[in-house]
């Protein structure tokens, strides 16, 4: 109970400055809230939609699988495998921290996980698919191809910049923690 | 409508398919679905409620003022430092930017919050830095920054 409280709290919060406006600014309130029925109803003819297939590609593609097949190719095969698996998760950037560790661990190019933790951040389907509802096809289409040059661009800069081992000790983690990881693994 | 024809079209091939494969996994797929549905209600609901006052209470002037043409490269840079410190869903941010748009915020400033948004962390930095080292955690995020910049001033001339 307390932790639904919780989380709605911002919404109830909304609800009650949007009684206070109504009550005291009838207008500005009825602008208000028509502005947000608008939006409203344009976000629940698109979500359901987009969730269900995020549904269907966290079932169909588990993360396992996706870290299973990366870090598998090198050159252009492996930076265009990168950038395909990033853009096929679901989750927010922060799940894939782990997973690209692992993958740098095994021995991956660091432009690749760049790639793969650029194209996961910015270049999602399911994320896509809202982006031309709301911004239009050609803001999506623009934002893709330039996003996708500057992941593949930093990711190769950033490797050179990282060229000095010195400068990624974190990999030598000790030896029982990389136990641990491949048996989760 | 068009955009919205497209995706429902994906999804029925995507249930179809995955109807004749497993009953069962796609039963899972709706599961799934639901929990983040639940997760992601609150903040949709705020930002829905948000998006109505802002433009509720500021006229066209004002938000235009603010984020559009007038408030120039400021605007810009500070819709990307909010980018870069927030957390918003990306799903939620669309919508919201596409509002901001369409009451006169210009392409550039849009965009510039956008990528930052989805390609920087600040919140998640810490974490970010613990797992994937401090150095490059710095790199990512600052290469970040900076190429959402850069998409931002290229989306404004072309769009």
């Amino acid at each position: 109970m307390k932790g639904i409280l919780k989380k709605w709290k911002v919404p109830l919060a909304m609800a009650i400055i949007y009684l206070v406006v109504l009550v005291f600014k009838r207008e500005t309130g009825e602008a208000s809230l028509a502005v947000a029925g608008d939006y409203a109803k344009e976000m629940i003819l698109i979500m359901p939609a987009v969730l269900l297939l995020m549904g269907l590609i966290e079932v169909w593609i588990p993360k396992e699988s996706i870290q299973q097949w990366l870090g598998k190719g090198s050159g252009i095969k492996g930076m265009a495998l990168s950038f395909a698996l990033g853009t096929l998760p679901t989750g927010p950037l922060y799940a894939a921290f782990p997973m690209t560790a692992s993958l740098l661990k095994k021995g991956a190019r660091i432009s690749n996980a760049v790639i793969f933790m650029g194209s996961w951040a910015a270049l999602k389907i399911p994320q896509l698919l809202v982006e031309i509802e709301f911004m239009g096809l050609g803001f999506a289409a623009l934002r893709f191809i330039l996003t996708l040059v500057a992941i593949v661009t930093s990711g190769y800069v950033i490797e050179y910049m990282m060229r000095d081992p010195a400068s990624h000790q974190w990999l030598n983690v000790p030896a029982d923690e990389q136990q641990l990881q491949k048996q989760r693994g | 409508m068009s955009t919205l024809m497209v995706i429902y079209s994906i999804l029925a091939i995507g249930l179809a398919l995955s109807l004749v494969k497993s009953r069962k996994k796609t039963l899972m797929a709706f599961k799934v679905a639901g929990k983040a549905a639940l997760k992601l209600a609150p903040s949709l609901i705020a930002i829905i409620g948000l998006v109505g006052l802002i433009l509720g209470f500021l006229p066209p002037e004002t938000i235009s003022r603010l984020v559009g043409n007038e408030a120039g490269y400021t605007a810009t840079l500070v819709a990307a430092l909010i980018g870069a410190v927030t957390m918003i869903p990306s799903l939620i941010a669309f919508p919201l930017a596409g509002s901001l748009i369409r009451s006169g915020a210009t392409v550039m400033t849009a965009s510039a919050f956008i990528t930052t948004l989805v390609m920087v962390g600040m919140v998640t930095a810490p974490m970010e830095a613990k797992i994937l080292g401090r150095r490059f955690t710095l790199l990512r995020n600052g290469f970040g920054f900076i190429s959402a910049l850069m998409i931002a001033a290229i989306m404004g001339v072309i769009l």
